[in-house]
């Protein structure tokens, strides 16, 4: 077994996996890497089952001192990275031997860097997986829902030799300034034609208000015209429109079920790129066709497959 | 019953069953739910039923669109209510006091009933679990008498304890634990409300019955209720 001792953390440093499946009929949320992307590249690297437990650091604030010669796999955010004070940039797997300091600054590209280990950290399972729900006090180290905290241990017992990065073809461009894409939902005729003008044609601002529940966008107030709803269940990335016409894009921690009128929901791709936003970010929203985003998405899976 | 599916996003679809929250949709929920979970076996993630519909999240690698949506289409053939028309019917033990449910005077105030009335009549009904959402655990149930329904709080309490029990709009239901709240609360149960070492997790699912039955503050304590007053918060 090898072993990491954390230095330092924030409560935004979590243990985190693909996430919770099969109970959502008992209130219970998904949870999960909020960008499943890189969460999958960084178990990728080791050659991990891509949904196995990694930490998703969000911002920064979190150090490492490794307990044991390890091998470990960084994807997602550039965090600042620095091993003993040297820049380690992410989508590559990296030695760091027993003494060494693995520390994350703050964010220079992106907001959600992924740290894998070999087969996985090691985390109970609770309802079926690790990933930290805060709120609902399930998952993480001790399962019962805490943030990773200073002088904690991570540990893990796989075996992976492989240094590698991510093609670079293939990684995610968390640059990229292409609309989101959005598959529209029942409710989308329901908004007022300057509304559903506006949706598509303006830009929408990150607004600081925003955590792994979800997402406030900032921009002109869209108005909903329909009846008001009876409450049902949300999919992740599902875009409501509360009554003061500014959007939330829900995410992984979302509540299980909602009144509000939605948009439709991003695609899973476009969300892992939100999900890589900082508040103040622009980001403009495209209308797609399912079955076209389900082609696409199909195709992008495909790029795991490659070793 | 006019069924209908609706995309709701890449790999979810909603079947939407009615238009109105009623007692009646359950039997038809149920057998519905049981229906999908048959036709859509491993390939199903999730099935999140709420009143009037059920949302259907499948495996995008394993089904496409409208694989989806046709399994949907024969899972729906010849559908009849269930034969067992709901779940369990559980008693949840209730100490209605204004310690623990200040909202119990304001209720009858608003429907001018004695607040002994206030309690005998919400726990004369049973009442059927609609949905399970807002936490593990917390179950919506319904309706409660027209004379006891009350709007939620203009500002909900930061802070709310495990067991207390509210009244929203005609809706009930019980916290499972602490958590933010604007329902009016009444009492306060001490039955163990989600449970992650219970085989099912949730005490409720949907589609169960449930019954209040007022308790002494001894029988309360009894049970395992915690009876410190709930802090109001400014």
């Amino acid at each position: 077994m090898s072993r990491l001792r954390i230095e330092a953390s924030t409560p935004l440093c979590l243990l985190q996996d693909a996430g919770r499946f099969g109970v959502r009929h008992l209130g219970v949320t998904q949870g999960g890497s909020a960008d499943w992307c890189s969460m999958s590249w960084a178990n990728w690297l080791l050659g991990n089952g891509l949904d196995v437990p990694v930490i998703e650091i969000t911002l920064g604030g979190f150090t490492v001192i490794a307990e044991d010669d390890c091998l470990l796999a960084l994807a997602g955010a550039n965090l600042g990275a620095q091993i003993d004070g040297q820049p380690l940039a992410p989508w590559c797997s990296f030695k760091l031997s027993k003494g060494q300091k693995l520390q994350f600054t703050q964010p220079l590209l992106g907001a959600r860097a992924y740290l894998a280990a070999p087969g996985g950290f090691e985390a109970p399972k609770v309802l079926g997986s690790s990933a930290t729900v805060v709120r609902e006090e399930l998952g993480g180290l001790d399962g019962m829902g805490l943030p990773l905290v200073k002088g904690a241990t991570l540990s893990y017992r796989g075996e992976s030799l492989l240094v590698r990065e991510v093609p670079l073809g293939l990684r995610p461009d968390l640059k990229s300034t292409a609309p989101l894409d959005l598959v529209l939902g029942a409710q989308i005729g329901e908004f007022s034609g300057q509304s559903l003008f506006d949706v598509f044609n303006s830009a929408w601002m990150l607004d600081s208000r925003a955590d792994r529940m979800g997402i406030r966008l900032l921009g002109k107030a869209l108005q909903y015209q329909g009846q008001p709803m009876i409450s049902e269940g949300i999919p992740l990335g599902a875009v409501q429109v509360p009554p003061d016409g500014q959007p939330i894009v829900l995410l992984n921690d979302r509540q299980t079920i909602g009144g509000y009128p939605r948009l439709g929901a991003l695609t899973p791709l476009a969300l892992a790129r939100l999900a890589q936003c900082l508040p103040g970010a622009q980001v403009r929203l495209r209308p797609v066709v399912q079955d076209a985003a389900h082609r696409e998405h199909l195709e992008y899976l495909q790029r795991f497959l490659s070793s | 019953m006019n069924p209908r599916v609706e995309v709701v996003a890449l790999d979810c679809l909603m079947l939407r069953l009615f238009d109105e929250i009623a007692e009646a949709n359950m039997p038809w929920m149920l057998a519905a739910s049981e229906r999908l979970r048959a036709a859509f076996g491993k390939q199903l993630i999730d099935l999140v039923p709420s009143y009037t519909t059920l949302m259907v999240h499948y495996d995008l690698t394993a089904l496409s669109p409208n694989q989806a949506r046709e399994l949907i289409a024969e899972a729906l053939i010849d559908l009849s209510p269930n034969a067992r028309a709901a779940g369990q019917c559980h008693v949840l033990p209730v100490w209605y006091d204004l310690s623990v449910g200040p909202e119990l005077s304001l209720l009858a105030e608003r429907s001018g009933l004695a607040l002994a009335e206030v309690i005998r009549r919400h726990s004369a009904r049973e009442y059927q679990v609609f949905a399970l959402g807002f936490a593990p655990g917390f179950a919506f149930m319904g309706l409660v008498e027209e004379v006891l329904a009350a709007p939620r709080l203009n500002t909900p309490r930061k802070k709310v304890a495990a067991g207390s029990v509210g009244i929203a709009e005609r809706q009930t239901a019980a916290y499972p634990v602490v958590s933010p709240g604007g329902w009016n609360l009444i009492g306060r149960t001490p039955a163990k409300l989600f449970d992650r070492d219970r085989d099912g997790y949730s005490l409720m699912q949907p589609g169960d019955t449930v019954r209040f039955e007022a308790v002494s503050h001894a029988e309360f304590i009894n049970l395992g209720g915690d009876d410190t007053p709930l802090e109001v918060q400014a």
